[in-house]
């Protein structure tokens, strides 16, 4: 026992005097590029690292004076990571309803004296805000969680989670403001430059070091399935962002940098950085999710472990050269055109081998979607994975994607998996875990998830059956010739027809917002340990209904 | 170069995604595993008791 607490502390020691020493250069870094920068970018961004790390010190000496949290598992990150997931969600789902308002009415929502409120800088805030910012916190917490129950063991590294916590959220903050005042490298999804992009490779290599170290210490002689998901995502978004991100900074001091590579390649190399972050962020990482909770919540194992086994090791051999499909029609060589698109028809078979698997998990307990809403969004979120899986490679063959390119029905398509898979897998999620991290027996409500479910269901419909007629109207508008060969239709006529649709699915993404609002009143109302008056006689969470 | 690359990927890279793909189906499917993936099935389901601290 006593020799066990020593090698704690020695742990922690380690630990902490790396961090100290990390901060302590950060706080020089900061300094030095606030004292020689003639960049107003970069001097703001140099506060603003300089404010997180000497907040970081405090922290840290905070940290060191308080006693470490007793039991096996560290769970404090895994509790501060739902509420970081909740707020970005919040965010992220707010400047999409904000954007869509935008294409819906452009002139209501436009401010030629706020450059920060104009479309082109609120879009990559709300993609990133979704995809990295919400995505992200619910697969580092999950993760940690996932880890820690799956290993039996403590998570590694001490203080690290918590760098790890902290470090992305300090990303993401660099990161939207950097949109909002105009820093931008231009690539979709990879827009925040150099100097941030170098901080999320330090925060990354510190999250895969405490995940790795995790597994390496566990008590269970198996790695999970989930786990290997995991692993697979945290590896290969180092990989990518390491590869796309190569740049060379004009200053040292400056927040300006150009990309190494330049034309197709540099084409390329952004898509085989998009569509995988698309597979191994936003599909990996949320299979992990899908692999743990499912069969969690319905209190029976995964349909097939063995199917598993076949989905992971084909997913991620096959995902990796699907990117090409992005450059269809383009300088790219048709042969690397002709590869990405069928790598991409074969990802429908293990895609939806996984989508049999998580479905059939419920086999035998079909009865707790009828009870369990919590269930029934994560059930649910596995049919839009699988609906998403079957549209992208048929949007991938050459012939279709002629039609589908450059119009809304790609946008239909990644929300149905945003929305969708996404969304739905992580509020599964954030139900559970709110439930049992806070140690409740049950949900405030479950009428309220019930409520959460139905509108969300409602604005996904909206959302992606407006973007698919629109889309479809789009493309066939755009190849539209009359007799004498001349286009139908000029660009700002395709543009009019489509605004009853950008107002459909800003309906439908107030709808989604409206649901993620009913979750979070409803989480923040378990975490207080409440139980809604009317549902107090019902007992637990799968507890089935009353007969009436 | 460019030629001996797309032509090398081309062929032997069908070959390499067939072996491993074999060896995915061999290791998932062998009889001798079976046990292993039942438990390692059961993982997520035999963690409860110890959220509170007690191991």
């Amino acid at each position: 026992m006593a020799a066990s607490d020593l090698h704690h502390a020695e742990q922690r020691g380690g630990d902490v005097m790396l961090l100290a020493a990390g901060l302590f250069v950060g706080v020089l870094s900061a300094v030095f590029t606030a004292a020689r920068t003639a960049d107003p970018l970069m001097s703001a961004h140099a506060m603003m690292f300089l404010a997180a790390f000497v907040a970081g010190a405090f922290a840290l000496a905070q940290y060191v004076s308080t006693p470490r949290e007793a039991g096996p598992y560290d769970f404090g990150v895994v509790r501060a990571g739902v509420i970081a997931s909740v707020f970005w969600g919040l965010a992220g789902f707010l400047v999409g309803v904000i954007i869509a308002a935008q294409l819906a009415f452009p002139n209501l929502f436009y401010f030629p004296d706020l450059p920060w409120s104009s479309f082109g800088r609120l879009r990559p805030l709300h993609t990133s805000a979704v995809v990295f910012a919400f995505g992200g916190n619910v697969l580092i917490a999950t993760s940690f969680y996932v880890v820690q129950r799956t290993c039996r063991a403590r998570l590694f590294g001490g203080v690290a989670p918590w760098f790890v916590f902290w470090g992305y959220n300090l990303f993401i903050v660099i990161a939207a403001t950097g949109y909002l005042m105009g820093v931008t490298q231009s690539k979709e999804y990879a827009e925040p430059e150099w100097y941030a992009d170098l901080w999320l490779t330090i925060v990354w290599v510190v999250y895969l070091v405490v995940f790795l170290g995790t597994v390496l210490k566990r008590k269970e002689p198996h790695i999970y399935v989930a786990n290997w998901f995991y692993l697979a995502f945290i590896v290969t978004i180092a990989m990518l962002h390491i590869v796309n991100n190569l740049a060379i900074p004009v200053s040292i001091v400056g927040s300006k940098s150009y990309s190494l590579f330049a034309g197709v390649q540099d084409a390329l190399t952004q898509w085989w950085y998009g569509h995988n972050a698309v597979g191994f962020f936003l599909t990996a990482g949320f299979l992990a999710i899908m692999y743990y909770f499912i069969p969690k919540r319905a209190e029976r194992p995964v349909y097939s472990y063995r199917l598993s086994i076949v989905h992971f090791w084909s997913l991620i051999f096959i995902y990796i050269w699907a990117g090409p499909h992005h450059l269809h029609y383009t300088a790219l060589p048709e042969w690397a055109q002709t590869l990405g698109m069928t790598f991409s028809i074969m990802l429908w078979m293990p895609s939806w081998g996984g989508m049999i698997n998580g479905l059939m998990t419920l086999s035998g307990a079909w009865d707790k979607l009828r009870t369990d809403p919590v269930l029934r969004m994560m059930v649910v979120s596995v049919a839009f994975y699988g609906m998403s899986t079957f549209e992208g490679p048929l949007m991938s063959v050459r012939a279709v994607n002629s039609l589908s390119h450059y119009t809304d029905w790609t946008i239909g398509h990644v929300h149905s998996g945003a929305l969708g898979w996404v969304g739905y897998v992580s509020f599964g999620a954030l139900y559970c875990l709110t439930q049992w991290l806070w140690n409740r027996k049950r949900l405030y409500s479950n009428a309220l998830v019930e409520w959460h479910f139905w509108i969300s269901t409602i604005g996904i419909v909206l959302y992606i059956a407006a973007m698919w007629v629109s889309g479809v109207m789009q493309g066939l508008m755009w190849r539209a010739y009359d007799q004498f060969g001349f286009l139908e239709s000029s660009f700002v006529e395709t543009v009019a027809a489509m605004h009853p649709y950008y107002v459909i699915r800003m309906c439908g993404g107030l709808l989604f917002l409206t649901g993620a609002l009913i979750m979070t009143y409803n989480l923040w109302r378990t975490a207080r340990g409440d139980v809604r008056e009317k549902e107090r006689a019902q007992g637990g969470a799968l507890a089935p209904a009353p007969a009436e | 170069m460019y030629e001996a690359l797309a032509k090398f990927a081309q062929t032997w890279g069908l070959v390499l995604f067939v072996l491993a793909f074999a060896l995915t189906l061999a290791y998932a499917l062998a009889p001798s595993n079976s046990r292993k993936f039942k438990e390692a099935s059961e993982i997520p389901l035999k963690d409860e008791g110890d959220a509170d601290g007690e191991e």
